[in-house]
Parts: structure tokens; sequence; C-alpha cells
């Protein structure tokens, strides 16, 4: 493949590829995401292949397989064009069906269709799904058209043209003007904009300045990054080439953790490939203007997200942040100007440029423009990573889109943030999602991980559970933080241990005084603020575990005992064979009774007795009820008294 | 007087000449590895974790002679290679067993049951994260996220993905890795 | 000379461009504690003990004073009730690894500081770095580095660098604030898996320190 040399020749070649694709071919699209890749994909995608080789469509058929959708709670997923057709949870088994009703007689497979649970009917094309009807898929949806490893897919949908206008239509300054005026907050978790960063460090002094992607997304549960990189990793390297060229920096740097290894390979290969055709290197189209760029993948340390550390890891160093009085936009990399954003803000920018700042800053809040992609998780209906415009309200996107709590259960708290935001609960649902919103009710909007908790969650668990994840990913470098978070863990072990005191509560609140005011980085600065905002809404579950040593939420080990209602038991021993430390004696038509010294709160007999009966219930602060005696468990069936 | 090389007799001589030759050709082997992957990131300083993530995925630990190694060919001080091999959870300092278990314990698995999950396995296997069973049959290691919330709680084993999980399903998984 | 005026604690101060506030109020005879810094070595930023508060430009913030660097007009309070409440828990928290160590002890005394607030931890090390730091950045020797993170970090000799260069030097054990036994002891155990140990029998220069 030889070298586009202008934007004229870009053009032209672009054409060369829609003029060979028809968009009335059939074309079979297949979700391979990680997500989907855990759920068979490649499976799928096998006998895909063979089906269509052996029935002869192999070049009247296309095949592609695309990066996330985003449904990830119904894949893998299969799209057919040109009709949109939407089949969910397939399994290979399906695929012959689908190639010859499907494809060859364009006839609908019902059962794999999405059923809308409230009106009990079939909807066929993705589009019109509940799911993706809410959503405002401006930077996600292109997943679902191109395969990442194959750049012409993104020329075809206008790849790149963004860039082309950038470096022969626009000069620099225009191109940051309209990047201020788009008002692009970072995506990352700081939310800071992006336009007055890329000023900083284009006026700063100096020859050598860096560009760096944030991939490191550490926030469990969040995985919106992974599904970009992995599903259309141009976008991005077309957003920093851009970013690059304002700043004047030629080398750039994509920071990607270790743990996703299917995003670095399609990094790379879209990286090789970008280059193949001058869309990066030396002399870009043309233009004069040199970048290249370097993927450094992580180790595995949570706190090499933040930015300090990063450049630290990058330098080869353990991820150590360093105290910064001057911004890494001026002294950053190697005491260089260096420009880092998040993958979903570097996705966002060809978009800018290709629609303009006023296209954008139309959709979202006052101060929070354009959209978000969130990974909404946890106890939820419909999980997956969504797409809103900011300003869609948290319930819209939790119940109109995620289709509400499964199982009949009660909504909350959602979590967002990660590790540095917090809880937010029912009465505040109809928050309008944005960076200021979310901040002033004690949370933050953090990288996108949105986790929907539901009756069955301890909330002083989560605390403990985030602080018992911060002192794990604790550089270790500050006191504050370190010991801080030490004692912290430690009280809040306690208290989900039934051993918490009096005035554990007001020792927690000095603690987090401490370590957000005096931690050497935002780490430590934001590590009280899940305590902080579970405390604000959830106080009672607090004192309840330390006065009462009850756990409300009936979840905490220590706090709980499993009992079997004789009443309701009907001796079907399920849990008893089930059960792993053989607690449980009874036997047929003989009532089953836990033996509390040998029970160690695995929960399995309450997973496994028949909701029909219910038998197996959950107590906290109150001592369980003794055993009834021997004599009485006899059932005797109705049955046989006849 | 002490014994010199000079007492012994050829044979034995030829023998542990042919012995030492192969413990060299052993470690050379490995240093050869190592320098060639140093090589190939351009022997900079600022690759160092790259190297140490190489080696770490081909030989599954870095061993102390590996370090030593890196020190010496990047001229960094084995100090800060400690850190690094320390500080970040990618790296082993002690060989892994045959199947790696990695057990997903970010918020979204958590809010689903991983702890009770971790748990069972923790009691079916016989140790706890960070640790390799005496056999060099299992190694366990929690981590935070591996992008598949939608199937959590999520196991993932020698690249396998298991998901949908509970403490009751966790024997069934196992019994398939011998 | 680049003279920039500033305000320390009321008191009109003369510093120069690129001077820590740490430096420039120690040249006013403002004493600000410290306890991981270091003139021979590079500011660290790690005890955080050096918080001090600065106004500029109508807002105030939290800084610590061995990084961050004079400006023109700043307003420097080196005492404030948020500083006190910071320096109190940060040597409460110190004092659960240290409770003896006779630096922790003054400062303690000051800021009203109670060494048993905290359950005792096993480790002496606070982490000040200063033996880390002055062997690699004086020294240039590297034979003490620290290893993982967070509330697992400690502070570890490499065996084969101690057992060559540590006999002569030692130059690290009064630095460390809290027991410089601690850090000899580290050190002999160390000592123990070179060759040269036999010779002189570790135990002669532990009861030599005494």
């Amino acid at each position: 493949m030889s070298r586009i040399n202008s934007l004229a020749e870009l053009e032209e070649f672009r054409k060369g590829i829609l003029s060979k694709r028809d968009p009335n071919k059939p074309c079979i699209t297949l979700c391979s995401g990680s997500a989907c890749h855990a759920s068979g994909s490649e499976e799928v995608a096998a006998i895909i292949e063979e089906e269509l080789e052996k029935q002869g469509l192999s070049s009247s058929v296309d095949f592609r397989k695309t990066g996330c959708h985003g449904f990830c709670e119904r894949g893998p997923i299969i799209v057919i064009h040109p009709e949109e057709i939407c089949y969910l949870q397939i399994e290979p088994k399906d695929v012959p069906e689908i190639i010859s009703q499907t494809i060859k007689e364009k006839k609908v497979i019902e059962r794999l269709l999405y059923t809308d649970p409230g009106a009990n009917e079939k909807i066929i094309h993705e589009s019109e799904i509940p799911f993706y009807k809410y959503q405002e898929r401006l930077v996600f949806g292109s997943n679902g058209n191109i395969d990442p490893k194959r750049i012409d897919d993104y020329l075809a949908i206008g790849g790149y043209s963004a860039l082309a206008k950038v470096l022969f239509r626009m000069t620099s300054e225009e191109v940051l003007s309209e990047v201020k005026k788009s008002n692009l907050r970072g995506r990352g978790g700081g939310g800071f904009p992006a336009g007055s960063k890329w000023e900083g460090s284009r006026n700063a002094l100096g020859e050598i300045k860096y560009v760096i992607v944030n991939a490191d997304e550490g926030d469990p549960g969040a995985y919106m990054d992974r599904a970009l990189l992995e599903g259309n990793p141009h976008s991005v390297l077309e957003g920093l080439t851009i970013g690059a060229y304002v700043i004047g920096s030629h080398e750039g740097y994509i920071y990607v953790r270790q743990e996703y290894p299917l995003a670095v390979e399609n990094v790379n290969i879209a990286i090789k490939q970008a280059q193949e055709y001058g869309l990066l290197g030396k002399n870009i189209l043309g233009s004069g203007f040199d970048f290249t760029v370097k993927v450094h993948q992580g180790a595995g340390a949570f706190v090499c997200g933040e930015s300090t550390a990063l450049m630290t890891a990058l330098e080869g160093r353990a991820g150590e942040p360093r105290p910064k009085y001057v911004r890494s936009n001026v002294v950053g990399l190697w005491g260089r100007p260096s420009v880092l954003n998040n993958v979903e803000t570097w996705a966002n920018v060809p978009l800018i440029i290709n629609n303009g700042a006023d296209w954008f800053a139309q959709l979202g809040t006052e101060n929070s423009k354009g959209t978000k992609i969130f990974s909404l998780v946890g106890k939820i209906t419909n999980t997956g990573l969504v797409e809103v415009p900011m300003g869609m309200t948290l319930r819209d996107i939790i119940y109109k889109i995620g289709g509400g709590i499964p199982g009949g259960k009660r909504f909350k708290a959602v979590q967002t943030g990660g590790p540095s935001g917090g809880c937010i609960p029912e009465e505040l649902l109809d928050l309008e999602v944005g960076f200021d919103e979310l901040t002033k009710a004690g949370s933050m909007m953090g990288s996108g991980g949105m986790i929907v908790m539901d009756e069955d969650t301890c909330m002083v668990d989560v605390a403990r559970y985030f602080l018992d994840f911060l002192t794990d990913e604790s550089c270790g470098k500050c006191v504050p933080c370190r010991e801080g978070m030490r004692q912290m863990l430690k009280i809040l072990t306690n208290i989900t241990h039934g051993k918490g005191k009096e005035d554990d509560i007001e020792l927690l609140e000095e603690l987090s005084e401490t370590a957000g005011d005096a931690s050497l980085c935002a780490l430590g600065r934001t590590a009280p603020n899940p305590f902080l905002s579970t405390l604000r809404y959830f106080r009672d579950e607090y004192e309840a575990h330390i006065k009462e040593k009850r756990c409300p939420a009936l979840s905490c080990k220590e706090l709980i005992a499993y009992h079997i209602d004789p009443k309701k038991c009907q001796a079907c021993m399920i849990c008893l064979k089930k059960c792993p430390a053989e607690a449980i004696a009874g036997g047929k038509n003989r009532i089953h009774v836990i033996d509390q010294e040998k029970c160690t709160k695995c929960g399995t007999c309450f997973e496994v007795c028949p909701p029909r009966f219910g038998a197996v219930q959950k107590i906290s602060g109150e001592p369980v009820p003794a055993p009834i005696p021997e004599e009485a468990r006899t059932i005797i069936r109705e049955s046989k008294q006849k | 007087m002490k014994a010199g090389s000079a007492m012994l007799s050829p044979e034995v001589k030829e023998q542990k000449w042919i012995r030492g030759k192969k413990q060299i050709r052993k470690a050379t082997m490995v240093n050869e590895r190592i320098d060639q992957i140093i090589d190939k990131h351009q022997g900079e300083a600022s690759s160092l974790i790259q190297v140490l993530l190489e080696i770490q995925s081909e030989n599954h630990w870095l061993p102390k002679e590996a370090l030593e190694r890196v020190s010496e060919k990047l001229h960094v001080p084995l100090t800060r290679i400690q850190h690094i091999a320390t500080f970040y959870k990618a790296f082993s300092l002690v060989p892994k067993g045959r199947h790696e278990i990695h057990l997903c314990v970010g918020t979204a698995c958590h809010v689903r049951g991983a702890t009770r999950v971790l748990d069972t396995v923790q009691d079916l296997t016989g140790i706890k994260p960070g640790e390799t069973d005496l056999d060099l049959k299992f190694s366990l290691q929690t981590v935070n996220c591996l992008g598949c919330c939608a199937l959590g709680p999520v196991m993932d084993v020698n690249g396998k993905t298991h998901g949908k999980l509970a403490p009751s399903k966790i024997a069934e998984v196992l019994k398939n890795y011998e | 000379m680049n003279e920039i005026l500033l305000q320390i604690d009321g008191k009109e101060v003369g510093a120069r461009e690129g001077m820590t506030l740490l430096m420039a109020a120690r040249s006013a005879g403002i004493l600000i504690p410290t306890l991981c810094h270091h003139e021979k070595l590079e500011p660290y930023g790690g005890c955080r003990i050096c918080m001090v508060e600065v106004e500029s430009r109508g807002s105030t913030k939290l800084v610590v004073a061995c990084v961050y660097q004079v400006e023109k007009n700043l307003v420097v309070r080196t005492r404030s009730e948020k500083v006190d409440r910071i320096r109190k828990m940060i040597l409460e928290l110190l004092l659960a690894h240290a409770p003896d160590a006779p630096e922790l002890q003054d400062l303690a005394k000051e800021y009203g500081a109670d060494k048993d607030r905290f359950e005792k931890e096993a480790s002496f090390c606070i982490h000040c770095g200063l033996c880390v730091r002055y062997c690699a950045e004086v020294k240039k020797k590297n034979a003490v580095g620290f290893i993982d993170r967070g509330i697992r970090k400690e502070i570890s000799f490499i065996p084969e660098i101690a057992s060559k260069e540590c006999w002569n030097c030692k130059e690290c054990f009064p630095l460390c604030p809290t027991e410089a036994l601690q850090a000899a002891f580290v050190l002999t155990r160390a000592l123990y898996t070179s060759p040269l140990s036999n010779k002189n029998g570790c135990g002669d220069t532990y009861r030599g320190q005494q």
C-alpha cells in the first residue's frame, strides 16, 4: 500500500474505498470486544466464516469482527446490515440458522431478538432497543461499524478527515480556538478544560514537548477506555496527532495498562497501518509535520493513572507521584511540557474539528458539554457501556437505559468516580449528570464508572472495600495517605466485624481531613471520599454496625447468621448436599438445621434454596433462634396423612 | 595442603569441566535472551519496565539473576529494579504455578459477591492471593477489574474467562485444571 | 540579584528566586519542622509535616514548604489551627511506629500529639527515605532501597553491595530518626548472607555500636 501524500490523495483514496463498498450488500457484524470474547465470540466468528464458506456466500456477504457494541449483558451480539437486525446472546449453534434464514431468505429469527420486558414485544432494529434508543453514541457508535484491525474501515466512515483539515485548512491557533470554544473537559476524572491544558503547553518554552494518552483506566468497574482503544484506536490516534500539532509536539506516548492485551495489540496494529498510509510518522500527508507514537504498557499499579505517577512510570521508575506545584503541561515528562489526556478526551477531538465547537457545545449542560461514556455495571439489568449527553438524569440512565434493578430489588445507591468518588442515594436520582453536579453531591465524574447498588449492598462495607483497594494501591510515599488509610482501614474493618467503638466515626473524620488536606497526590486527597459520602447519606448504617452490631443490608459476614425457618423448610436436601462445610443437619422429611459453629457464612444455602420455599433467612443484630427440638423436625406430608 | 586441581585424575577433571560448561551454558542462554530483549528496546533505561514485562511474560517470573543482568546492561542500580519488581503487581519474584488464577475483585464484581467467591477459591486451593501452592499447580492473584463486568463475578484461569460465578460453582470450574 | 519579597508569619522576608519556602523561612530564623528533609538531598515531600498555609491571588492553600518555591507577595503562615491539626495527626500516626524516637517525642510535646492514639505497628520505619536517598544521591552506592508499595513498603539492603560498602561507611545510621539500631539490625542481618560475615562476626559491630 502506498503512502498518501496530500489531502487530495486522501479524499481520492477514501472515494476509492467507498466505491468498492455497496451499502446494500449484506454484512454481518459481530461484536468481538473483550467481554463478548469472554462470552464466546471467537467460536461464533469461526462458525460464521465456516458457514459462509460452506454455503458459498463468502464473496457476497461481508463479515466484520468489530469492537465493543456496548450491550455487554447480552453478548455475543450480531447486527446484520443493511437491515440493522440485531440478534443477542448468540451461540455457535444459532449461526447456520442465521445464515440460511436471515441472510439468504431475509427472515427474522424471533427468539434471537430483544424482548422489551414491559411491552413484551420483540424489537428488530438495534436503534430501537431501549438500551440504545436513549443514548447519544457520537464517540462510541462507530465501534459497531469498523474492524479495528482494518484502517480502511475507519477511512470509510470519514476517518482522518479532521487531521487533514487541521494540517491543510486550519492554522494551529484556529484549532486551539475551536477546542477551547467547545469547552471539552477531560474525560479521565479531573474534568480540566482540555483547551487550557493545550494552550499552557503550546505557550511553554522548549523545543521538545510530549502528548500522552492515559489509557491506564484503573477504576475498577470502568472499561470504556478499553472498549474505545480496542474498537476504534484510530479515533484516538487522530485526536492525539491533532493535539500534537497544536502544541508543537513530535513524540507521543500511549500508556496502556498491561491488563488490556487486546487494546495493546489493536493500537499497535493501528499505528503500523497509519504509518504505512503516511497518516503517522514523518511528513504526515505531505504536510511536513512529523509525529511518532510509542506504546508503553503499565505493570499493574492503579496509582499510575495519576498524571505525575504515569510520567514517572514512562521514565522507567516506580510510579510514585511527585509533589506538583508547577503544572505538568509546563514541566512534565522528562521535565518538558506534556499534555496528558484520557482516551475518551482524545477521541472527541476529531468530532469537534469535523463538526465544529458549536455543534459540540449544543449537547450537555452549561459547564459540561458533549457526551460521556459511562460503564453501567453492578446490580443493573442492562450491564454495559452507555454514551449519553451530559445533563441526562441518573434516573434515566439507570431505569430507561439500564432497565432498572434486577430481581425485583430496591435501588440503594449509585457509585460514581471510582475510588475517588462517592455514592449517590435514591433521593438524588434526578441529578443531571455533569462534572460539577456530581462533585456537589459529594461524588465526582471520574472516568465514568457507574456502579449500581441495591438493598443487599452494605454501605459501610463499600467504604471499607474502597479503603482496602486504596491501601493496596497507594504508593506509600507520604504519611497522610499511607498511614492515614492504614488506620482508616483498620477501623472500618473492625466496624464491619462488629468491633466498632463509639468514637470511631469521629476518628475516621479526623483522618479523612488529614488525608484530604495533606496528601501528596490526588489518590490520597480523594481517598476519604467513599467514606465521607457513605457517611453523609447512610449514617444510620454506620450507627447500626457500631451501636447494635447489626448490618442492615444483611451482608457483613461477621454480623450475620444464616437460619433455616422451620416453618418454611420442605427438607428438599439441596442445601444440605451443597453446603461446603457440611454444617446442615437433616434428611428426607427431616427439617434442616444449620450448625452455627460449623457455618462459614458462604451463603450457598441461601443461594440454592428454591425460591418457592425461601426457607433460608439471614439474621443480624439479634440472636439466632435456638434449633427446634429433634422430635419436632419430622415433616408430615399431607398426602401421607390421608 | 589443599588438594589442588593438579591432584585430580584427568577423567574427573573432564567431568567437572563438562558440568561446569553446562551450567554456564544454561545461565548464558537466559542472559542471551535477556540481552536480546534489552537490545530490542535500544538499551534505554526508560524502557526498564517494558523489558521486565517481556522477561516476566516469557519466563513467568523474574529470577534474581535476570534482575542483576538487567541492572548491569541498562546501567541502572539494582535497588531501582528491585523497587519496580516489587512495586508493580505484574511481576513475580517467585515461580508461578501451572495455572494462574486471576480473580476479579473490582467494584462491580464485589457488589455481585466476589468476596464470597474469593473465600471459596482460597479454601479449595489452599492459597491466598499472591501465593502459589507447593505443587506449583495454582497461583492465585486478585485483580481490580478484567473489564467483563456484565459477567461478574469473574475469574480468569490461564487466559480463559469464567463468568457468572458463585461459591457453589467453583469446585466444578477448578476440577478441569490438572 | 533577583530578590523576591514575601511575608512569613507576619515578617517581611527577602529571598532569591528558586528558593523554597523552607529555606526562606530558615534564613529569617523561622523554624518549620521537617522529618524527611536534608540539605544534601533533593526535597522529598513525603512526611508532609512541613505543610504551611500560603495565600496568593486571593486564595489559600496548603503546600509543603520543602518543595514550594518563593513567589512575590506570597503570604505564608507556618502555624495555624489547620496546620497544627495536620502536624498533630501526622505525629500520632508516626508515633504508632516509633514511639521512642527522640525527634518525634519533641515534636509531639509541641503539638500535643498522643503517642498512644493508635495501636502500635510492627515496623519502626517511618519512610522518611533519608537512608535510601543518601545512599543514592550522596554516596551513589545504592546499597539500600525501597521495596513494594503502600502499607507494605519497606527498606531493604542489597546484601552483595552492603557487605562490600557498608562496613566502612554507615553514614546513613545517624540519619535515621527512629532507631539507628533498626538500620543496623537490618544491615547486620543482610551481612549474614555475605561470605565476609564469618570474619568479624556481626555481633562485634552491634556491640561496638553500643
